[in-house]
Formats: C-alpha cells, structure tokens, sequence
C-alpha cells in the first residue's frame, strides 16, 4: 500500500483494517515476542490493540470486549500454556467474545497443539513460525464480523 | 452479555447498559457502517448530557497516564467514565499500535469505566475521522464525563478544541526555554494547562513560564477570554495535583455553563462534526477510483503542466456539484 490510498482498503481488499488484540499472559517478564507480533501485524496494515506483559484471562476478555477486536493474539514463552489457556478461553467466552480468532505463538511443543485447539485456540504458532504466516493465517481467518447473528 | 449482539434492537441494548453492543456499535460507527448510522439516529435524542474533556499534548508527555489518573479520581466520585485514546496510523501501511490502554489496565474490571482504542486512519489534527460520533454513543450510554485523548500533538493540532468542552493541554518539562510558551498554536487551545512529570527540576520553571502568558498578553492589550486558563502541576509517580487538575476542570464546566459558553461551544463541536461529514464525504467521492469525481484527466493535465493545481480543484468542484 502507498500514501494516499483508502485507509478503509489496505492491502487486505476489505473495508475496515482487522483489529488484533496483541497480549502477553502470565508471569514472565519476556516481551520480545509480544513486540515483534505487535509490529509484524502493524506493517501488514493491522490495528493492534498492544497490552503487553502480566495480562490476566480477566484482562485479555475485557481488552476484547471494550476493544471489539477481531483477533485475540496471544504471545506465550513461559511453558505454561496449558494452565493458562483454559481460564483465557473462559473469560473469553464470559465475556460474549468467543466469536473472537484466538492464535498464540511461542514455545508450545507439538504435543500440546491438539489439546489448544480442543479449547478453542484456532492456530498455534511454534517457534520459527515465519511472521509472514501468521499475519497470512490471521487476514485469511478473521472472522467476518458482519456476518454475525 | 453472553449472547452475540443481533443487529435489531442494537441502540436498544446499548441504552440498557449492554457493554458488549456498545463495543460493537463504537465498530460499526467507527467504519460509518449503516447500522452505526442508524443506531445514532436512535441514539441522538439520548445525548448532550456528557462532559467531553480532550487530552492533547507532546508524545510521551504522560497523556495516558494522566487519563488514568482522572479516571481513578472520576471514579471515587462516582462517576461513569469512557475514554476514546487515539494514537496514529501508520502513512505507509494503514496499520497502527494502539498503546495507551496499557496505561488504564487497573480498570479491567471496573463496569463504569469504558476506554476504547481508536486509529487515527490519516485524519489528522491528532484525532480520528469519527471521534465525535463515537463519543455520541457513550454520551447516549450514560458516561459522563468523556475523556478524549489525541494522538500525541505538537505546536499546530487544534482540532480537539472544537470537538472537546475542556481541553487539557499537557506541557512536559525541559522540552525549551520560555520562548516556547510565547509561540502561537496550541498552547492557546488549553482551557487548562497541565504540567506533568511535576516531579522532574524543570517542572517548576515551566509552570511558571505558562503562567506568565497571560501577564504577557495583558501587558500587551491582547484581548483575552474571561476564562484564565490555569496551570496545574502533576505528578503520577508523586500522586500529586490530580485533585487540584479535576477541581480546575469542574470550575472550567461551571464556567462554561455560567457564561453562555458552553451553549456556544456545543453549537462549534456539533457544526464541526457536520463540516467534517460533508468533507470526508466529499473526499471519498473525488477518490473513489474510477468513478465520476475522479482525478483522471485532470491530474494528467496538472502534472503536464497544462493547468494550475487550483484550476484542476475548480473544476472538480465543478463537476462533483453538476452530478
């Protein structure tokens, strides 16, 4: 995309940039990758809601909900994926934004993969993911808000 | 809460309270989606009761953090708070990072605080194309006030003043010398000044430039307003000046209400709203591509050297006004 182009058509063709909610839960203090996920999906033309570190489930499903985001991002490095997930989803879910692509990314092993997506998690980005995939994953899968009930 | 917003009843569920309907409305109005349009149709008659206070100030200068503070010290009174915080989009790609809600996290759970994120989309002035009408939406909710934070400005934005009843201009320490203060620009929108990071050495010379302004302008004949726009130091770190920020902006709305002023501001911030429609509207006619109002010709003509950028405006105008 140029300067000058509608900003209401970015190079995703539809009429609105996605919203991404971009937040990093749990206790660790490693927000490299929550940033670099931020800026990765701000140049493909994204708006990225950036919360940043130590983000409860609480926290995440009210961002989402005030935010009205398409995209819930999560950036996990801490191994506790599996604790954190479940009451993430909750919340989420609470809140009336279960509507809402959830993807993570960050060292979750393979093994774990099946069990995230039974939550509800749409798509796990492991270590060495290219950015270019996700950002492709998330524009191709973001729900199309008008459609709902 | 827990079932999708349906698209009937939308401005319904938003009057009753339904924060997710509301979260999806500012959406839809966002994007000047019909049902945006419609529902502020139901929603308007609801509206008029809000303070709407504007933010404006350097990037970094601790606008986010101050809006905190604010909402930490509208709450203990009771009130219901909704903040619009606007950062910009980028020229090149479209897309923005939406960072001043990482300030406001300690609200999550709060059911009278609301803070809604807003890209610029190129709008410019340090604001979003439909910041006011979004601020409908809450006002018809019952926030009040409505606390709208630009995107960090510099010398020249001034359209929060013709779109906010208070505007809060935040001044930074140790940014110059009191030759600043003297510039014109924004610095003459601010109903109150506001000097954050009051902890830091600088931070008292600045208050006190600021408040030599208006000595200045006394001095010099200027015609002044009857509002004297006072300076007020803060310190989030020191937790310092937030009460003496939010009784300045009471006295500032009570002013407003005394003196005529805020009849007359509303009628400035409504008219704006409708200018602003007429010209976005304008706009994308003349953009869309390929369509009728198209550069086309024109811009070949321009660039050849044929006719001057003026002349291509005319006729435009002219041919946008014969459709």
């Amino acid at each position: 995309m140029t300067p000058g182009q509608d900003v209401l058509s970015p190079d995703t063709g539809r009429q609105r940039p996605i919203r991404i909610l971009v937040a990093k839960p749990g206790l660790d203090g490693h927000d490299r990758g929550a940033k670099v996920m931020a800026r990765a999906f701000r140049d493909a033309g994204f708006e990225v809601i950036y919360t940043g570190l130590f983000q409860t489930p609480e926290m995440i499903a009210s961002a989402a909900l005030q935010e009205d985001v398409d995209v819930v991002g999560l950036s996990i490095l801490s191994g506790a994926h599996m604790s954190l997930f479940p009451p993430i989803m909750d919340a989420l879910r609470a809140a009336g934004r279960d509507d809402a692509l959830v993807v993570a990314g960050g060292t979750i092993p393979e093994e774990d993969v099946p069990a995230l997506e039974a939550l509800g998690v749409a798509r796990i980005f492991g270590p060495g993911t290219p950015l270019q995939d996700a950002v492709a994953y998330v524009r191709d899968h973001a729900p199309a808000r008008e459609d709902l009930p | 809460m827990g079932t999708s917003p349906t698209k009937q009843g939308l401005a319904d569920r938003v009057l009753d309270g339904d924060r997710r309907a509301l979260a999806r409305l500012l959406t839809y109005i966002e994007n000047d989606e019909p049902l945006g349009q419609q529902s502020l149709d139901r929603l308007f008659p609801h509206t008029g009761k809000a303070h709407l206070i504007g933010i404006t100030g350097p990037p970094g200068g601790g606008k986010s953090t101050l809006v905190n503070e604010l909402i930490r010290a509208y709450r203990q009174g009771g009130a219901k708070v909704a903040v619009i915080a606007i950062d910009p989009s980028s020229p090149l790609t479209g897309g923005a990072t939406l960072g001043d809600r990482i300030r406001m996290l300690e609200w999550h759970d709060d059911p009278d605080v609301f803070i809604r994120s807003m890209a610029s989309r190129r709008f410019g002035g340090g604001l979003a194309q439909n910041t006011l009408a979004v601020s409908h939406a809450f006002d018809a909710a019952g926030f009040d006030p409505i606390i709208i934070e630009t995107v960090g400005t510099g010398q020249d934005e001034v359209a929060i003043a013709s779109l906010a009843m208070t505007t809060l201009l935040v001044q930074v320490p140790g940014m110059g010398d009191g030759v600043q203060t003297l510039k014109a620009g924004s610095l003459e929108i601010g109903d109150v000044l506001v000097v954050t990071k009051g902890d830091r050495p600088e931070a008292n010379e600045l208050a006190r430039d600021l408040r030599r302004l208006r000595q200045l302008g006394v001095a010099a004949g200027s015609a002044v307003s009857e509002w004297d726009a006072p300076v007020v130091k803060t310190s989030a770190v020191r937790q310092e000046g937030i009460e003496e920020l939010i009784a300045a902006i009471a006295k500032h709305r009570a002013w407003l209400e005394e003196s005529g002023e805020m009849a007359a501001r509303t009628r400035v911030i409504l008219s704006t709203e409708i200018t602003e429609r007429v010209q976005a509207t304008l706009l994308r006619q003349i953009q869309r591509p390929g369509g009728d109002g198209g550069l086309g010709d024109l811009i070949e003509r321009v660039v050849a050297r044929e006719i001057a950028p003026h002349r291509a405006a005319e006729e435009l105008f002219g041919r946008l006004r014969d459709r």
